[in-house]
Formats: C-alpha cells, structure tokens, sequence
C-alpha cells in the first residue's frame, strides 16, 4: 500500500501521540512535544519505509522529543530555598484529567512510561521494553506496580466515581 | 481531544509550511456545485476537485504524484476559496491564481491552455477547440482531456459542448456543469 496523505496520519495517531507527551512529559508541555514530534515525522514520512508500524515510529519520535524537553526543564531548573507557589501544571481547574496527570506524573519514570506506552499508546511489552530499555517482563512488571500506584493515588474522575 | 487535534493540526500545518515541508495544501469549500476539494503546491493551484471524484481518492493520489507530505492548511488556499466565492456570487469574471498544471501532459495540456481563452458566459465545442489546438479530429481526445481536468471549473471545461448543442458530460456531472452555464449567462 502506497504511503498515506500525511493528514490521515495525523488524524490517526495524533490523539495516541497527544496521550503519550501528556503522560511524559505533563499536559502542559505535551503541546509542544507533539508539534515536535510530527515536524520530524514529516520531514522523514517520504522515505519511511512502505509496510512500516507508523505508531510504533510517531511513538519512538515521540519519546526522543519528550526526554528532549525533560532535559531541556531541567537545564532550566534553578534550585531555590522556598519553592515559590505556582498557577497548576496539571490542566486547568474542572479539567476531568486533571488529577490524573498529576497522579501520573507521580510515578517514578520508569513506571510512567510503561504505563503511558501500553495503557495509553497500547504498544506490546516487547516494544516498550525495545524503547525503555530492560526486558518485556521488566516492562509489565512496571506497567503492573504503575497501575497499582495510581489505584492508591487517583481517586477517578469526578463522573467516574 | 477533537478540539485539542484540530488547533494541533493547524498548528503544524503553519510550522511544516515554514520549514518548507508543506508540499500540497488542501481545504475544502462548499459551494452551489457541492463541496469542492482545492490543493495547492508552492507553485500554485494543483487540483479543485468535485465530491464525486471522492476527496479521499483524490488526496491519496496527489500523495503518489506529487508528494506525501499532504496537509490540511486552509492559509495556502485563502486567495483561491476567496475567488471561487466571488465567483459562485456572479462577481468575478475571471480567476486570477497562479496554477501549477504538472498533472495535466502533452496534448491535454495543450488543450487545457486553449480552454482557459473560452470567454466568461461563452461555450465552445469539443471540435472547435480541437481545431484550436491544431488537431482537428482530435475531438475524442478533447473530451478526454475535460473529463480529466485536474483544474474544474477554475480551467472552465466546463464551457464546452457537443457541437449539436447539447452539453455533453462533465467530470462534476450533469447538473453541476448546467448549474455553471446558467450562472455565467445570468451574471
């Protein structure tokens, strides 16, 4: 099959790359990381090979362009004495995922990447662990301990509870 | 999520057409003829296509000609969609687009060149614009070249007829190219 007009490719897997920036990087950065994401995918789609798992390629650029931004953070990162008080980085006020994120945002890094890839992405453990390093059975344990944390912290959504 | 992927998406289509990766650019305008697809290289207006052409088909197959790189980026297409309300509301004429005709070869071409000198509100016949484009038993082959025009309406294929008077066919069907001529002659 011939490669797609990039627009459907957008329209596809956009919402699945939008959830894996949010899960890594938080919602407010996820903008940002997605726009960067499918800039690169773009410039790269005609020589993607025909027969490719696009989703699996979104979701690697994906990763690369988050940890790029988690780098860049921390690089402006300034250590202070008292933390000042800041407007929420986790959505805005009444936004029903809000308290999600947060609650993801939470988890230690490897717990949240497995989480984001399989719940969110849906991509196989053999794949997650490809991108995150370690062995599949690695990545369901995490994926499995991140579950369980966010069960403990993340008491639902207003509708869902 | 819908309303977050839309202002993404139009999002990327400023910054790919920045970075120079917006390789067509397309919208879609509804107009008395229906919804009309419009694409666009940097070189100019590629392809106006009607809903019976099947918008999708034809992205994909602007995708295999000229470029994957396909996005939906309205910016690129405001002076055409502005012309085509102009026109559709009898107040313009005559399009002034830079058109990029690279789907369109050889004598089709030729024939496309000669149907944009075929007047506002005037028709000409398949054999007249054969003559006109020096193969005068080319009639079949102009036809050919109408019912493949990748540029309706804007390139007025629709302005020709069967020499007996009738309209003949058209790539919007039928009524569309009826719905044409009567604007034309009304205006």
């Amino acid at each position: 099959m011939p490669l797609e007009p990039f627009e459907a490719v957008v329209r596809r897997h956009g919402p699945t790359v939008l959830r894996v920036c949010r899960a890594v990087v938080g919602p407010d950065a996820a903008d940002d990381a997605w726009s960067e994401t499918f800039l690169a995918a773009l410039r790269a789609y005609p020589a993607l090979p025909l027969g490719s798992d696009v989703e699996a390629w979104l979701v690697t650029i994906a990763r690369r362009k988050a940890v790029d931004q988690l780098r860049a953070a921390a690089r402006r990162a300034v250590p202070v004495a008292e933390p000042p008080e800041v407007p929420s980085t986790t959505g805005l006020p009444g936004e029903r995922d809000g308290e999600l994120w947060a609650a993801l945002a939470g988890l230690p890094e490897k717990q949240r990447q497995t989480v984001a890839y399989h719940h969110l992405a849906g991509l196989p453990y053999a794949e997650i662990a490809a991108l995150v390093g370690g062995t599949p059975e690695a990545a369901r344990r995490a994926a499995a301990d991140g579950i369980a944390a966010l069960r403990r912290t993340y008491r639902g959504a207003p509708d869902d509870r | 999520m819908t309303a977050d992927l839309d202002r993404l998406a139009a999002r990327l289509a400023r910054a790919a057409d920045d970075a120079g990766l917006l390789d067509v650019a397309f919208t879609t305008v509804d107009t008395p003829v229906g919804p009309l697809l419009l694409a666009a290289t940097g070189q100019g207006l590629v392809r106006v296509a009607y809903a019976a052409e099947d918008h999708d088909a034809v992205l994909q197959s602007l995708a295999d000609r000229i470029s994957p790189r396909v996005l939906r980026a309205p910016a690129r297409l405001d002076p055409a969609v502005r012309q085509l309300e102009e026109y559709f509301a009898g107040r313009r004429r005559a399009f002034d687009l830079p058109l990029d005709l690279r789907l369109s070869a050889g004598f089709r071409r030729d024939v496309l060149t000669r149907l944009r000198e075929v007047g506002y509100g005037r028709t000409a016949s398949y054999a007249a614009l054969a003559a006109a484009a020096g193969s005068p038993r080319a009639v079949r082959a102009v036809g050919t070249a109408c019912a493949t025009n990748p540029l309706p309406v804007v390139v007025p294929c629709h302005r020709v007829v069967r020499s007996d008077g009738a309209l003949g066919d058209y790539v919007g069907g039928v009524a569309a190219k009826r719905t044409l001529l009567s604007l034309e002659a009304a205006a």
